[in-house]
């Protein structure tokens, strides 16, 4: 391994770190810019123009509001779960393939940290240790509202996880592939994936937003029944790295669906723009139409949220395990038959 | 037709509650969300109800209970005579004064023999009730005519509101009097 080749992963790792913080930090004006256009207001708009420092504004009073400790024994974990939480919302992106490759003082730079085989793999073991950061803070709380947060957070992700990978083997039956890149390259130009796997897309979106802890199935949060859920006993940056983490994983989940099931970084014309007007050009577009891609889910995600109430525990558990689970079986049998009706 | 309780709709919205089993679809529920979805979204492009507030100020009505003045008489003298009857009908006891004694050559300052020197109005603990306005026997304080908010401050030193803020602008008093001429 060269160095040049050292210096090059480690800028686009900073790059890629601090756009999942920036675009973390703008989800949260996002959202309650989203929600108050959805109830007929105006949001945040007096710090910056629009509001737009108002993460700024929000991240500054987390750092200077007071460090509160409930008496917990558990006084290391309590530090742990938050960094868990927002460790493992980071490390997601690197598999991500962000763009196809740019070409820089003649070298060859593949927009990806890293292109490991089983990168699908690897994601979903990442964000199945993310429930592990819900799980410590929350025990740790010593709270019983904390802990109830974190066994509804534990056990909700535990039975959408299920859903979720076979709701994802139907589409590795179609790819044969594991790589992110090599299922991004699969979907060339229009062939996205959505158009042949709607019913896993549709199991997936639903599993993610469960993942996510997002409204419709914020249980673990649950403001109205369990105060805050997993964080009630959390303040000032411990708080924030929650808050943080959260809106990190609505970015990163968003990724994936763009990825998997959108295209990525495809789109129509990309073959006509690289000949014509050379490969960066075509690639930069590229980057851009994922990121146009993963904004409107990230968008999806809030309209969502403002416009469907929490489940309840026993509907939430009911739709996982008797509708979604049975559901992508099935799934897979009608792939299964239609690719061998067709190949 | 005997009319029974049954039947009888007051508000004319009355319904009968369905049982049904649901339908396939509405059992998917996911055609009601797309439905619910399609509602918030129209209101993402409405209007907004929002008004700006210290830059846009709704009309007051005539008889809103702002910020609290005292009033000036119609040749410029405070008619405030330090009773004491506000305060003592505040029940949040927000006002406090001290009297003092009109001496000769103030008489075009002070209406009547005895002022308030000092006259305070605590914001914080006002609950804007307007029984001091009531109580007034002298037409002094008015809750009505200053069309102004409390505005919100930093410190609670700023609420307390002396004659400087209270007391009716002399020029306004005399635009007054011109109006009545
Ligand atoms: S409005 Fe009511 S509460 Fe306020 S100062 Fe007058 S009497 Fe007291
Ligand atoms: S404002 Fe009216 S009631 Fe209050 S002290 Fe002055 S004259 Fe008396």
């Amino acid at each position: 391994m060269d160095s040049a080749l050292i210096i090059e992963k480690s800028i686009f790792i900073v790059v890629i770190f601090a756009v999942t913080m920036l675009m973390a930090m703008y989800s949260t004006w996002a959202e309650r810019k989203v929600a108050a256009f959805l109830q007929d207001r105006v949001g945040p708009n007096r710090a910056g123009w629009g509001g737009l420092l108002q993460p700024l504004a929000d991240g500054l009073k987390l750092f200077a509001k007071e460090e509160f400790e409930p008496n917990t024994p558990n006084k290391f974990l309590f530090f742990v779960g938050p960094g868990v939480a927002m460790a493992t919302a980071l490390i997601t992106s690197a598999v991500i393939p962000w763009g196809d490759k740019l070409e820089i003082f003649g070298r060859t730079v593949i927009l990806q940290a890293t292109d490991i085989d089983v990168s699908l793999l690897y994601i979903f073991g990442v964000i199945s240790v993310g429930v592990y950061g819900i799980m410590i803070g929350g025990w740790a709380s010593n709270n019983k509202f904390s802990l109830m947060g974190a066994v509804r957070a534990a056990s909700q992700m535990v039975s959408y996880e299920v859903a979720m990978g076979l709701s994802i083997i139907a589409l590795l039956m179609m790819s044969g592939s594991l790589s992110l890149r090599a299922i991004t390259e699969q979907q060339h130009g229009m062939d996205w994936n959505v158009f042949y796997q709607p019913v896993g897309f549709l199991i997936f979106l639903i599993c993610a937003f469960a993942e996510t802890n997002r409204t419709p199935f914020d249980l673990a949060e649950c403001e109205s029944e369990l105060i805050g859920g997993y964080h009630t006993e959390y303040s000032s940056m411990k708080m924030g790295f929650y808050l943080f983490a959260e809106y990190a994983n609505m970015f990163i989940s968003s990724t994936i669906l763009a990825v998997l099931y959108f295209g990525g970084y495809n789109y129509p014309g990309m073959d006509w723009v690289g000949i014509h007007w050379g490969t960066n050009i075509a690639t930069l577009i590229g980057i851009a139409v994922l990121f146009v891609k993963i904004c409107a889910f990230i968008f999806f995600y809030m309209w969502v949220r403002w416009t469907i109430p929490r489940f309840r525990y026993d509907q939430l558990m009911n739709l996982g395990w008797k509708i979604l689970i049975p559901l992508s079986i099935i799934n897979i049998m009608i792939t299964g038959i239609c690719i061998l009706a067709f190949k | 037709m005997a009319t029974s309780i049954q039947n009888i709709s007051l508000s004319g919205k009355k319904k009968q509650v369905s049982h049904k089993e649901m339908t396939f679809w509405e059992r998917l529920y996911l055609v009601a969300i797309i439905k619910g979805l399609l509602i918030t979204i129209k209101h993402f492009f409405r209007r907004k109800a929002t008004i700006h507030y210290p830059e846009q100020v709704r009309e007051f009505s005539p008889v809103y209970r702002g910020k609290h003045t005292l009033k000036r008489d119609e040749q410029g003298r405070e008619n405030c005579t330090a009773c004491g009857l506000c305060a003592l009908t505040c029940p949040a006891e927000a006002i406090t004064m001290k009297a003092a004694e009109r001496k000769p050559g103030e008489e075009h300052l002070y209406r009547e023999e005895k002022y308030a020197e000092i006259y305070e109005i605590n914001m914080l603990r006002c609950i804007f009730c307007g029984l001091c306005e009531e109580a007034c026997p002298k037409d002094a304080i008015y809750m009505t005519i200053s069309k102004e908010l409390v505005p919100a401050q930093y410190d609670r030193e700023d609420f307390i509101y002396g004659k400087d803020k209270l007391v009716m602008p002399l020029e306004v008093a005399m635009a007054n009097t011109k109006n009545l001429n």
